[in-house]
């Protein structure tokens, strides 16, 4: 084999090679110089992820178990942009002093579970899959757990740990039952051999519910808000926007690429879970009033939407879902980083705790207000578009009632969102969170998110390009 | 430059401009200046449509632009204008000029105000002007969302109850047009061919029966929504009684009327067979609209409440001769359209004016106040007499054009529908001869009231404004009417196509 090759396997690499250096970096600062570990990863990592745009060679390496299409490589660099965001937004929390000794441990454990996230989209068969679901997965817990000394961060990092673990057994059953029904692990050659038999809806079965604690799909997501709640603020938007969209990416591709022959027998399956998912998840958020536990349960609902362009199979299908997770990376981010520069800044973690905040810091509201209405679907910001082609990829094969549900659903999640709204624009508080200027690492990430969330949907040769590469991918 | 596109960016400018203001006096002078400009230019655009028509330019939309959007779907940016939209783009820029004047005294975050306001409007313009579904529902969504903010930062009364009811009701409502426009984006092509959101284009091939009849309802019933169709008209009561006074004037004159405008251009127009297979249910649902609405007008006593449900029965008047479906009786609803957004905006505006020197609206705690606010009070006459349709004034033409084209049909049903509806006209003359009486006439019931004073320059611009418009549909009806029936013969002639029962 030609080493040259290896170039195809660039952004796992440059992720490698970028999370060694950091520990290298570790060694080298002393005690008083920590933070400086910060700005060397954010200049490292802008690079990196810059150099993940550049277009290069697409192929196969190792007989076809590591694939790499234009589609795959669109999607790392999706992932990669959405960790910079994150970085740029745990600055400011990294700063603080009980941080101190820990650096260098959340950019590491990060990056770990990015290149694990990096192969299972680039697996082209299910021993690659699951070393990487294992490797995107195990870190996380640590990340979870990352304030162990406050113990809902610890007990965050014990539940992900053990529900990932199970989640994780019920997925390798189910791809051993598939195994023994075709004789492959191969995707290319299970895709050829696979037939509707019984054995292989069990062992789907146990794929999608292993896969859905990953995505968190409703009945699947119990682990959810308690993990989004007890972690720091800057591992909750890794987790809800980075992990959740890694494992959309994946569930899609594998859908669409190993079982697109028995496609009649799992689209009841996702049909049902799409429905309880968005509803469920929809009528757990009205009643939140943590705003992380709140977006952990609006990001439950966006995952039921995310099933609907699976629905919709076909290369529209996967533009939609390759479409919304990109809008989804700025939304999502958005609100994130708005609720990390106040935590950061307040320590407010309530959506009481947001009332009269356009009195004091009205750019920090008109940009949580911004986010939340592109979550939420409204014209002209991006989430609009995004939930829009995938309503139009799932009406594409005939499910008119799924879309109505899911638009009444959308309705009802704008009435939550507008809760939030209306905290920061209406309700009157004496003691408001008081003025702050947040850092500027925070300011560029908030300005990208909002820059994203603008520009994507006007900017329609995005769409075009994910179709082009996604009609290159599935033929 | 395209004049339709410059409807669009005159009030994007403005907003912009009125985010460069210092106070309260510059963020309303901008937006003045601009919805002023606006007003100019649409002025223009309605003397070049009808110099254009006049030169004989036979094509159903004029001044039309189109640019690529989403190639792989087959989204435009597809702008044009009949007839019909440039008496809505109209209306539109009257209601709100008027609406900028009588909002001149708000100093509660002003800037916000009127940004909100002109995005609104925006948005108005917008869907107005489109003739592709997909960014018909962007410009409809999008005017819908900043009523939630405005009614619930500078509203009153429970405002933030009603906001959201609002809100999540239209936007309930949205959300069938979706599923709506995609039924009929899939069958846009039922020979092959590429799919389309263009509105011309589909109106040019017949959309299957079954997918008609599937997706017909869910178009109407989603703008019939904002169009107050019973029984889904709860929302507006409560949001124009708790909304700020321009923000009502916009409401129920211009954004009630999109529903309207879509229930025909979208609904019915594209899907004819399920239309007319339909539409005795929903002629129906109208007619209770028009009685229920009156009658219930009658028992309120808060100002805003009684002009909200009188909307309703307007309104409800409205899309009860779309249903009706023939030349004349869609003429009426076009008119009635016209006729009801200037002057329920003039009474939102007076009631507001009232509301901010007496500082209520329970018609029990007013009276005489002719003699205090004398220019105010006739004012309010006028519209009164306009709503209860006196002749001379634009109600009377409506709803005359309404039930002769409605009275047309020849079956029992029809006339039976007719003749009810027609009762309405009855009611509404106790409901406003009642307020009239009670609160402008009489002796003073209020000694507080005695010294109020009356309308300033800028209230008087507001309402005669309104007033002119009011008066000139009364008097000469006939070129808005003709406008109107020419740009209607391509719907009604798809309408006919299929005789109903």
């Amino acid at each position: 084999m030609d080493l040259g090759q290896f170039i195809l396997m660039r952004h796992e690499l440059l992720l490698t090679v970028a999370a060694l250096a950091i520990l290298v970096a570790e060694i080298f600062t002393s005690e008083k110089n920590k933070s400086k570990i910060i700005n060397f990863t954010l200049v490292l990592f802008a690079l990196v992820t810059f150099i993940g745009f550049i277009p290069g060679e697409t192929g196969n390496l190792f007989g076809g178990s590591f694939q790499s299409s234009q589609l795959t490589v669109f999607m790392k660099n999706i992932l990669n942009l959405a960790v910079l965001i994150v970085f740029l937004q745990a600055e400011g929390w990294l700063r603080k002093p009980e941080n101190a000794d820990k650096i260098s441990e959340y950019f590491v454990l990060t990056l770990s579970t990015l290149i694990g996230m990096n192969f299972m989209i680039s697996a082209g068969d299910f021993l690659i899959f699951y070393i990487g679901l294992e490797t995107a997965t195990i870190p996380i817990a640590g990340l979870a757990a990352f304030d162990k000394y406050k113990s809902q961060s610890a007990e965050a990092g014990i539940k992900l740990i053990l529900s990932s673990a199970l989640s994780s057994g019920i997925l390798l059953f189910g791809l051993s039952m598939i195994y023994g029904a075709t004789g492959s692990i191969y995707f290319a050659d299970i895709a050829t051999k696979i037939q509707p038999n019984a054995l292989i809806a069990l062992g789907f079965v146990f794929f999608v519910s292993g896969m859905g604690f990953k995505i968190s799909l409703v009945p699947f997501h119990f682990w959810t808000a308690d993990v989004y709640e007890g972690a720091p603020i800057n591992v909750t938007s890794y987790l809800s926007v980075v992990s959740k969209g890694a494992a959309a990416f994946i569930f899609t591709i594998v859908l669409f690429t190993v079982f697109k022959n028995i496609v009649e027998m799992w689209k009841p399956m996702i049909y049902t879970l799409a429905v309880i998912t968005m509803t469920i998840g929809n009528l757990f958020a009205m009643r939140q009033n943590n705003i992380k536990r709140f977006l952990a349960f609006s990001s439950i609902a966006q995952a039921g939407f995310i099933l609907l362009g699976i629905l919709g199979a076909g290369e529209l299908g996967m533009t939609a879902i390759v479409y919304f997770v990109l809008v989804y990376v700025f939304t999502n981010l958005g609100a994130f980083g708005v609720v990390a520069a106040i935590h950061n800044a307040s320590g407010v973690e309530t959506i009481s705790g947001y009332n009269g905040l356009y009195k004091t810091n009205p750019k920090l509201g008109l940009l949580m207000t911004i986010s939340l209405f592109s979550l939420a679907g409204i014209p002209p910001i991006a989430g609009f578009f995004g939930k829009f082609f995938l309503f139009t990829a799932a009406a594409g094969s005939g499910y008119y009632i799924l879309v109505l549900i899911a638009v009444l659903n959308a309705t009802i999640s704008l009435y939550y969102y507008l809760l939030v709204i209306k905290a920061i624009f209406i309700e009157k508080n004496e003691h408001p969170i008081p003025e702050f200027r947040s850092s500027n690492a925070m300011r560029i990430a908030l300005v990208l998110c909002i820059a994203g969330v603008f520009i994507i949907g006007f900017a329609s040769g995005i769409f075009e390009y994910i179709r082009s590469i996604s009609q290159l991918f599935l033929n | 430059m395209n004049i339709l596109t410059l409807l669009v960016l005159i009030p994007v400018l403005t907003m912009i401009g009125v985010l460069f203001t210092k106070d309260y006096k510059g963020a309303r002078l901008v937006s003045a200046i601009g919805m002023g400009v606006e007003l100019i230019a649409t002025v223009y655009l309605v003397l070049a449509y009808l110099a254009a028509r006049k030169t004989g330019m036979m094509h159903e939309m004029l001044f039309t632009s189109d640019f690529m959007w989403y190639p792989s779907l087959n989204i435009h940016f597809s702008f044009g204008v009949d007839g019909i939209a440039v008496a809505m783009i109209g209306l539109t820029s009257i209601v709100i000029f008027a609406g900028i004047f009588a909002s001149w005294e708000l100093q509660f975050l002003t800037k916000e105000f009127f940004v909100s306001l002109i995005l609104l409007v925006t948005a108005v313009y917008g869907f107005f002007i489109s003739l592709d579904l997909f960014t018909m529902l962007l410009f409809y969504e999008l005017a819908l969302i900043p009523m939630y903010l405005l009614i619930g930062l500078w509203g009153t009364g429970p405002k933030e109850k009603s906001a959201m009811k609002l809100t999540l009701m239209l936007m309930a409502g949205s959300a069938l047009i979706i599923v709506g426009i995609l039924g009929l984006y899939y069958n846009s092509a039922p020979g092959g061919g590429p799919l389309t959101f263009n509105i011309i284009e589909i109106s040019k091939i017949n959309i299957p029966v079954a997918a008609q009849r599937f997706f017909f309802p869910f178009a109407f019933v989603g703008f019939g929504i904002l169009g107050a169709l019973f029984p889904f008209h709860t929302w507006s009561p409560d949001g124009h009684a708790s909304a700020p006074t321009a923000v009502s004037m916009l409401h129920a004159g211009v954004l009630m009327k999109l529903g309207g405008y879509g229930c025909f251009r979208v609904a019915m127009f594209l899907m004819p067979q399920a239309a007319q297979e339909m539409a005795w249910i929903f002629i129906i649902l109208t007619t209770i609209s028009v009685v229920y609405g009156a009658f219930s007008a009658i028992w309120q006593t808060d100002l805003k409440f009684i002009n909200a449900y009188s909307s309703v029965s307007h309104c409800g008047l409205v899309i009860f001769a779309l249903l009706m479906m023939n030349e004349t009786a869609m003429d009426g609803a076009i008119l009635q359209m016209i006729s009801h957004g200037l002057m329920t905006a003039l009474f939102f505006a007076l009631i507001g004016m009232i509301y901010g020197r007496t500082h209520t609206r329970d018609i029990r705690e007013m009276g005489g106040l002719m003699k205090v606010i004398p220019f105010l009070a006739v004012v309010y006459m006028i519209a009164g007499f306009a709503s209860l349709g006196l002749p001379g004034l634009s109600g009377f033409v409506a709803e005359m054009t309404v039930f002769v084209g409605s009275f047309q049909h020849q079956d029992m049903f029809h006339r039976v529908v007719t003749v009810i509806v027609c009762s309405s006209i009855v009611i509404t003359a106790v409901y406003i001869l009642k307020v009239v009486g009670i609160i402008l006439l009489g002796p003073l019931k209020d000694q507080h009231h005695a010294h109020l004073e009356d309308a300033k320059w800028y209230e008087k611009l507001s309402t005669v404004t309104l007033v002119l418009a009011v008066a000139a549909i009364g008097i000469a009806p006939l070129w808005l009417s003709d406008t109107i029936v020419a740009s209607l013969k391509p719907i009604v002639t798809r309408l006919a196509t299929v005789i109903p029962f």
